[in-house]
């Protein structure tokens, strides 16, 4: 009976998951009103208790009937509610969607650790409650101070000490220095640089987009490569160069300078495979890990069995083996989802965080404040990029750069600073709901509840492609009339 | 989309203009997740198996505990394996006959071996109808797992286990055009049925040589005697295009340096040209040729057709291997040249540069399972053939199967001539020790009709003797059944 209900558990978890990331892409269709929308986010958060109660229910069964874990779920679903409310008092103008999709995240996240150590995904859970409150009050401070673009020295002086003294004191973690220990939590200072580096990066180009600003800018953002790459943490340098050739990119409008820093990358790719061995390793791993199984491949195997094995519809929870893969929490915990819950579940996995990112990318366009834009931007292209080395690792789509999947892996540092970067961007849109009146979803929502009798063949024309009138809303243009 | 997008410049150009390059972006990354989930769908589909089925995967156990283990079948549907559930629960693994199938089904207790290994998820999966599987779930039964039907040749296998008969060897049989394996027997064997109560015994004979659980078609490593002038006799025609021009007289033996080499049984073949040297198998004729080889180039060869190299078996297999180099000597060479010394193959190579050569030069993988089906025998999966690679080009190809014939012809095969079928092939008789009266018998060969196509069949006989006496009518054996029915 119990195999029963986990089987049967791993559909109707696929569908409420589902039916979720639907609702993701559905409530930023053109035709959708502001209520449809905010009732659609409501329905989103239905579906994420109901999955949430589903696996913990599952959990519950096979694993002893431990009373603890009832406990741990109730405890969860008032931090959920408490978040949720938070929001909707404090930050009405917040966007509903990247709540309820870091509320989603986190809690795949805490199902997936309960299932893989019970002890982390308690250790997860604090640091996430203190972390969730000390972030609280970001998006109040981002709307309203602004003497943020002034700070710019101090960002890149904050970093590069910060990024040099890990890297000469650190600690040897996993063959890279990444970490040091403060009071006996280990810290990883390079997931907090990156934010204050887009802060740099962004004030920098704000200033202005001259030559000699570039030039400027360029050799700190190498400095802060280097330092990393020479800490053998190639994932945080990679994330680091891709959100500085972007951000140069758009802020100075020259594609030349983003093919030519492109180019530049993959000639140092080249570099850095020839020059060092850990680099190899990775590549070695990637292009044949059955072939070095005994060594090099051993984790990339482990991932693609346990991706394999679950096939679309996953093992169940708890019938698997994730904890076969090394580092199963931090860096593989995706392998570790589409093994238990299913390849359907980790593909909606990847959509919640293309919904994630959109939502950044689209604030970056709706603002009219360069420097808020860049700011919204940079921390899009590291989120996106991110989900795109961690997941991509995991299916060896690309080589493995031993990076986490934000919200959703362990570690306390991972999801503090994520915490910080989405309440950065809930910060933006107060700021634009606040300085710059109501733009974009909301204007339009407005002008169509005037109108809200509109010939309903209009409204079928509009709905043709949802994913297209997505993209009109993502670019923020006033495209009511295009039809 | 273009349309519209030109409309929107028009109307909100400022705001636009401004946003193409967040456009770029979005649509770069966007583009950037699609191809990750599609490279997710592609391994998924794809892909997964090869991972799944990796020996190194220990996940597909815990299936067992959900899963009836499914059934494996001969291509003709005789049933070899199977899992019998006695009335507490208790589930036996049965094979109905014994070890006839041994190394070729294999086992599934104290590890696990042949199809039993690599069929192993197949086997615990199941594909019965759905509401059948989830009344099961309801009252807490197993589903019956799926069925795995291989391209194991029920009456060939029995022809070629009966045929070696008290025998130690190996006899695999191929089908060259597909590379399906039709028959695979090596003794000394064991009983599936009795291996875990007989376990102790079994390993505590820790002699590889005389191991039971030794697959000898694909592990058994012997000196390929006279079936290697194949591979002398191609490098010999790589470097002289006018090998039809070769001659020697045959003595009967010939001393070179410290050496002295003979024909088998002291024969005296005469007056031959390079295809009745290879006909007749003459020793001393093929001493004289390796010695005009260029040794790097004949090493080159032998590296292409796959010594020193994993070959394609689905069975765990050893490298065949050999040793010659510019500093060879004279001895080492003739030695070589007529496949002694240190040369050493197992009988699937021989199988495989053989099936190669029947069919054009092209190799095609050895497989074992056909497909996967239900229990009810609804289809699950099917494999198909596929290519290696060429081992040799066509024309080569058609040579060696006029020099192949030839032996059968007029040469040491010819209890195979005039049958229904054409038939090709080199025997060897290969010494293993010092008492020359010893050898190994071997055969390699195929053979064809026009309705059935063709065979490659490959024998070794340990301490047989010679290999037209020993090995020979085992393989006709094969050939008389394949091709009568």
């Amino acid at each position: 009976m119990l195999h029963l209900i986990t089987e049967l558990s791993k559909y109707t978890m696929i569908i409420l998951f589902a039916l979720y990331t639907y609702q993701c892409f559905s409530a930023l269709k053109r035709s959708v009103d502001k209520e449809e929308q905010a009732e659609k986010f409501r329905s989103q958060v239905v579906y994420m208790y109901l999955f949430h109660f589903n696996a913990y229910a599952v959990l519950y069964l096979s694993m002893e009937k431990n009373t603890e874990i009832i406990k741990f779920y109730l405890m969860q679903a008032v931090f959920f509610a408490a978040v949720q409310i938070c929001y909707g008092i404090f930050y009405k103008r917040a966007s509903r969607l990247v709540v309820n999709n870091m509320c989603m995240l986190m809690c795949i996240g805490f199902v997936i650790l309960t299932r893989l150590s019970y002890d982390y995904a308690v250790k997860q859970f604090q640091i996430a409650v203190v972390s969730m409150a000390a972030t609280l009050l970001i998006p109040y401070f981002i709307s309203r101070f602004k003497y943020l673009k002034s700070l710019t020295w101090l960002y890149a002086l904050a970093g590069i000490t910060m990024l040099g003294v890990v890297a000469v004191l650190g600690a040897v973690s996993h063959g890279a220095k990444l970490s040091f220990s403060i009071a006996g939590i280990a810290v990883q200072p390079s997931e907090f640089i990156k934010i204050i580096f887009v802060f740099f990066v962004a004030s920098m180009f704000y200033e202005s987009t001259e030559f000699i600003q570039v030039v400027k800018a360029t050799v700190i953002a190498g400095l802060h490569v280097i330092i990393l790459v020479l800490s053998k943490d190639l994932g945080a340098g990679l994330i680091f160069f891709i959100a500085y050739m972007v951000m140069l990119y758009v802020a100075t409008r020259k594609l030349y300078y983003f093919a030519g820093g492109l180019l530049c990358g993959a000639v140092a790719s080249v570099a850095a495979y020839y020059l060092f061995n850990h680099v190899r390793v990775r590549v070695v791993a990637w292009q044949d890990p059955l072939a070095v199984f005994e060594r090099e491949g051993n984790q990339v195997s482990n991932s693609l069995f346990a991706i394999g094995t679950g096939g679309w519809f996953g093992m169940g929870l708890n019938q698997g083996m994730p904890n076969k893969i090394p580092e199963v929490k931090q860096d593989f915990i995706f392998s570790a989802i589409a093994e238990e819950l299913g390849g359907i579940f980790a593909i909606c996995l990847i959509l919640v965080c293309v919904s994630c990112f959109l939502m950044f990318l689209n604030i970056a366009m709706q603002i009219k404040d360069t420097f808020y834009k860049l700011v919204a931007l940079g921390l899009g292209t590291i989120y996106g990029f991110q989900i795109l080395l961690s997941v991509g690792g995991d299916i060896k789509f690309i080589p493995s750069t031993g990076v986490t999947l934000p919200l959703v892996s362990y570690g306390g540092s991972s999801l503090l600073s994520t915490l910080i970067i989405f309440a950065v961007i809930q910060g933006l849109y107060l700021f634009r709901e606040r300085t710059e009146g109501e733009q974009g979803f909301d204007r339009r929502n407005k002008n169509r509840n005037a109108g809200k009798k509109e010939s309903v063949k209009k409204k079928s024309a509009r709905r043709k492609g949802g994913m297209k009138s997505h993209e009109e809303n993502i670019h923020g243009t006033k495209v009511e009339d295009f039809d | 989309m273009k349309k519209t997008s030109t409309e929107r410049k028009l109307k909100t150009s400022t705001k636009s203009s401004k946003n193409r390059e967040f456009v770029i972006i979005t649509y770069l990354f966007v583009a950037v997740f699609i191809m990750m989930m599609g490279y997710f769908a592609y391994f998924q589909i794809f892909k997964s198996e090869d991972f799944i089925n990796s020996p190194y995967n220990t996940r597909q156990n815990t299936f067992a505990e959900h899963v009836v283990r499914g059934e494996i079948l001969s291509s003709d549907k005789k049933v070899l394996a199977q899992t019998i559930v006695g009335e507490d629960g208790s589930e036996t693994r049965y094979y109905p006959y014994g070890a006839m199938f041994a190394h070729a089904v294999g086992y599934d207790s104290n590890g696990k071996y042949g199809v039993e290994s690599f069929g192993n998820f197949s086997l615990l999966r199941s594909h019965a109808f759905f509401l059948e599987q989830v009344l099961n779930g309801i009252q807490d039964k197993k589903n019956q797992g799926d069925n795995v039907v291989t391209t194991l040749d029920y009456s060939l296998q029995e022809t070629a286990y009966n045929a070696l008969g008290g025998n130690r060897g190996a006899v695999v049989v191929l089908e060259p055009s597909t590379g399906k394996i039709l028959a695979l027997v090596s003794k000394p064997d064991f009983d599936p049925n009795t291996i875990a109560s007989e376990w102790q015994n079994i390993i505590s004979n820790t002699d590889s040589e005389n191991s039971i659980l030794v697959n000898r078609v694909t592990q058994g490593l012997y000196p390929p005697g006279s079936t290697f002038k194949i591979l002398t006799t191609l490098e010999y025609m790589r470097e002289n295009s006018n090998y039809q021009d070769y001659s020697y007289e045959c003595t009967g033996n010939i001393t070179m340096e410290h050496t002295e080499i003979h024909c088998y049984d002291n024969a005296v073949h005469g007056m031959e040209n390079l295809e009745t040297s290879f006909a007749k198998s003459c020793n001393t004729s093929y001493a004289n040729i390796g010695l005009s080889l260029n040794k790097k180039k004949f090493a080159g060869l032998c590296n292409e057709l796959l010594f020193h190299k994993d070959l394609p078996s689905p069975y765990p297999s050893n490298q065949s291997s050999f040793e010659l180099n510019e500093k060879s000597n004279t001895d080492q060479v003739t030695q070589m040249a007529i496949g002694q010394g240190k040369t050493l193959v197992t009988p699937l190579h021989m199988a495989l540069i053989t099936s190669a050569i029947a069919n054009g030069g092209a190799l095609m993988r050895p497989y074992v399972i056909d497909h996967t089906e239900n229990y009810k025998g609804v289809a699950v999966k099917n494999y198909k053939p596929s290519a290696y690679g060429n081992l040799i080009t066509k024309e080569e190809a058609q040579k060696l199967q006029g020099f192949l014939s030839k032996v059968v012809s007029e040469g040491t095969g010819s209890k195979l001539s005039g049958q229904i079928y054409q038939a090709a092939g080199k025997t060897g008789s290969a010494e293993f020790s010092n008492n020359k009266n010893e050898s190994h018998a071997w055969f390699t060969g195929y053979a064809s009709t026009k309705e059935k196509g063709s065979i490659a069949v490959t024998v070794i006989v340990e301490n047989g003797g010679a290999g037209s006496t020993a090995a020979v009518p085992i393989a006709k054996q094969i050939f008389d059944s394949y091709f009568s029915r």
